[in-house]
């Protein structure tokens, strides 16, 4: 469990509202950003907002679904809690896809919604939804609050089980009459529950028989995923990887717990990974997972995945061992905990012949795929050349956020990265729309660093209207829009597999340049390669917010490619 | 893998919701429940839902690890019918008449041990304890005769092969964190 923060301004006490008690909870749990809109069954905790301007800051998204996404970026730059708030009803329901996306990412975030008075519920009263029935499948857990005396424990607890264990998004919706009512407040962390338990007991005879597999093996390969930043283990793998000599590919959600240069680094898992750690997935003897849960893109056909293969997965959550890769060897435990007492207990060792087999294919990789991306001989520009060039000119203290699509594919490809939680992408639920409301909050969380979104044309209009936010609050935000005035991936998934039918995937856009002007934001549009560089350093240079529009070929695919059914080893290169 | 029965028991903390949190887990995954039970256990403030479901066993084992991940559930098992004793009730409501005709009927509520709960004039109310397949049996027989009403409970079932709940929640208290 994290250590709880403790603010220097200590909470206050004594007779106060509900809608006090729950903004004093809020910074007696160490918050000092929150993302929300308001609306009638929240305005009570809004007016308490007001008096405490100084010590929390409220950041007025355009959107609700913009402020659950900012965050979202938060947590996922911080490390931290992100907190959103918004009213009942639409303002609710305007949350759940943001929810549902930290469920499946396992982003620590608590949402507080504002509800119809309690002589309201069930009565269909204005603005009145189930919210907590709405969200229960998508939140780690979630509460009704009634009565102002439940709201200190109820977002105690909130904060608790977001950032424990697992992480993951809870929801406490309070009802307008406990808002106005009077509560002697007195905030108490919260400490445990019976019935929750999130950091399991390291069984020591599991890792000793992990270590015992791993000595022994000849061709072992790790994968590695987002388990590896969220319990802060990044030392600890580098130093457990260096001592065993094993090749190690990641998650997306695993990107940049392991800078991208290191020479065990073999790349990307998936259907648009790596050529190498997808082949070699189905030639490795030991199979060693940490912290990743084998979602379908990674492991493409379950039948003809790894079969060859002894498997360790070392995983916090019980429910992810063998739920769809069976686990010879599972060792439930924080991936901190178990790779510390792991590598005590692990014979040092190299595997140069195995890791050359990596470098090999992933020559061929090269040679049909990567040289293409990043020095093509096309007119137009390609993506990964855009990617590369921030690259080539970045000094690497960046965050990379993206959306969802070829861009998103081609950003977890192609950028380099140096630092842990610097690649922020919407993973598992794959939420277009994602990326400009995480990168505001990224931004806001991390604000000496630089933080570009890269975007598709088509993710970038499902959110734009957090333009807006950016320019309110002055967000320094570098947005790059690929645009190939198509829904790329269903347009290159129609291409191979709907023989060319582009069923409703070309989009006719407006002219961004003017719209983005006029949220007062740096402009810049780029169709010729020669203007490229110069385009990006002025971005990188410029002070404040920029938005550059790269035009890039209509028609480019991403490859390679591991097509839905098929087996990892069977992943294309055209 | 084989469909067979199976009986899971859920312990969990006595809120509000709890018995949602934990159905959506098998509408989620398309399983049919057969039969769910919901009571008190016998530790206060610790309810138990039972359910009855027909899965192979793999996907039992898991669906039983997404509800023990639920926060505020205590514990969650799962048992093969010879696991457990178990029982459900069934309440007929036959029309007096066929009783009193002194013909078949009565035989038929006497070899099926089943016992009169009430004799209104017009209907009489009969209850009969067992597994399904004998509660089913005293229903298929009696069926004929003019049947104007039928419930089943959901199964409750007490698990031979277990650890007390209070010690589990014994253990559970003791941990740090």
């Amino acid at each position: 469990m994290d250590t709880i923060e403790v603010k220097d301004t200590m909470p206050k006490q004594g007779l106060m509202t509900g809608s006090q008690a729950v903004v004093q909870s809020i910074i007696a749990e160490g918050v000092n950003l929150m993302f929300g809109y308001p609306g009638g069954a929240i305005m009570p905790v809004y007016d308490a907002l007001y008096d405490v301007e100084q010590e929390l800051t409220h950041v007025l998204a355009r959107h609700e679904q913009g402020a659950v996404h900012a965050a979202q970026g938060y947590a996922r730059a911080t490390g931290k809690v992100g907190v959103c708030i918004a009213t009942s009803g639409p303002g609710a329901t305007n949350l759940i896809t943001g929810i549902a996306d930290a469920q499946i990412d396992s982003t620590p975030l608590v949402c507080i919604t504002g509800q119809v008075a309690s002589h309201l519920l069930g009565t269909d009263a204005f603005q009145e939804t189930d919210v907590v029935g709405i969200s229960m499948p998508v939140t780690k857990w979630n509460f009704q609050v009634t009565r102002a005396e439940e709201i200190p424990m109820a977002i105690a607890k909130a904060f608790y089980i977001a950032r424990s264990g697992k992480p993951g998004p809870v929801l406490v919706d309070i009802t307008k009459d406990a808002q106005f009512e009077e509560v002697d407040f007195n905030y108490v962390p919260f400490t445990g529950m019976r019935s929750y338990r999130p950091k399991p007991k390291l069984d020591l005879d599991s890792v000793k028989a992990a270590a015992n597999l791993i000595n022994s093996a000849k061709r072992p390969f790790i994968l590695f995923g987002q388990g590896i930043i969220l319990s802060k283990a990044e030392k600890e793998f580098k130093s457990f990887i260096e001592k065993t000599g094993i090749p190690s590919a990641w998650t997306i959600l695993g990107l940049s717990a392991l800078e991208s240069d290191h020479y065990l680094n073999v790349g990307m898992l998936g259907m648009h990974g790596n050529y190498a750690p997808n082949k070699l997935t189905n030639e490795c003897d030991v199979l060693i997972a940490i912290g990743m849960r084998f979602d379908d893109r990674i492991t493409g056909d379950l039948s003809r995945y790894a079969k060859q293969a002894k498997v360790v997965h070392i995983e916090i959550d019980p429910s992810e061992v063998s739920k769809n890769v069976h686990a010879n060897i599972p060792v439930i435990a924080d991936a901190k905990e178990a790779l510390l007492e792991l590598s005590k207990i692990v014979d040092e060792k190299t595997h140069p012949d195995w890791l050359q087999k990596f470098r090999d294919l992933e020559m061929e990789e090269y040679e049909l795929v990567i040289g293409n991306e990043l020095y093509p001989s096309t007119e137009k520009l390609t993506m990964g050349e855009v990617i590369n060039e921030i690259n080539i000119q970045s000094d690497h203290n960046n965050i990379i956020v993206t959306d969802v699509g070829q861009h998103q594919m081609m950003s977890c490809r192609y950028f380099k990265f140096q630092q842990t939680k610097s690649m922020i992408t919407s993973g598992g639920l794959g939420t277009m729309g994602f990326c400009l409301p995480a990168a505001i909050g990224a931004k806001m969380g991390q604000p000496n660093k630089q933080v570009i979104a890269v975007i598709g044309d088509g993710g970038f209009q499902m959110t734009l209207q957090e333009l807006g936010t950016m320019f309110q609050y002055g967000v320094d935000v570098k947005i790059v829009v690929l645009n190939n005035e198509f829904l790329g991936m269903v347009r290159q998934w129609q291409e191979m597999f709907f023989e060319k039918r582009y069923a409703s995937t070309t989009m006719v856009n407006p002219d961004f340049q003017r719209i983005v002007s006029g949220y007062g934001i740096a402009t810049k549009k780029v169709v010729k390669r020669e203007e490229l560089a110069d385009a990006i350093k002025e971005m990188l240079n410029h002070k404040g917010a920029y938005f550059l529009e790269a035009i890039v070929g209509k028609e480019n695919n991403v490859f390679p490619m591991v097509p839905t059914g098929a087996s990892v080893s069977e992943i294309r290169l055209k | 893998m084989k469909k067979e029965r199976y009986t899971i028991s859920v312990f969990t903390e006595d809120i509000v919701g709890m018995l949602n949190r934990v159905t959506i887990i098998f509408t989620r995954r398309k399983i049919n429940i057969d039969s769910i039970a919901a009571s008190e256990s016998e530790i206060a403030n610790i309810h138990r839902y039972t359910l009855v479901i027909s899965e192979a066993e793999d996907m039992v084992k898991k669906v039983v690890l997404q509800l023990e991940k639920q926060v505020e559930v205590v514990k969650a098992v799962y048992h093969k019918d010879s696991e457990v004793v178990y029982q459900e009730i069934a309440l007929y409501k036959v029309p007096t008449e066929v009783l009193l005709s002194g013909g078949e009927a009565e035989k038929i509520v006497r070899a099926h041990h089943a016992r009169v709960l009430s004799v209104e004039p017009a209907f009489t109310v009969i209850e009969k304890t067992g597994h399904k397949e004998e509660t089913q049996a005293l229903f298929n027989q009696l069926e004929p005769y003019g049947m104007l009403e039928f419930v089943r409970s959901g199964r409750v079932a007490i698990t031979k092969p277990m650890k007390t709940l209070k010690s589990i929640v014994e253990e559970l208290e003791k941990v740090q964190y």
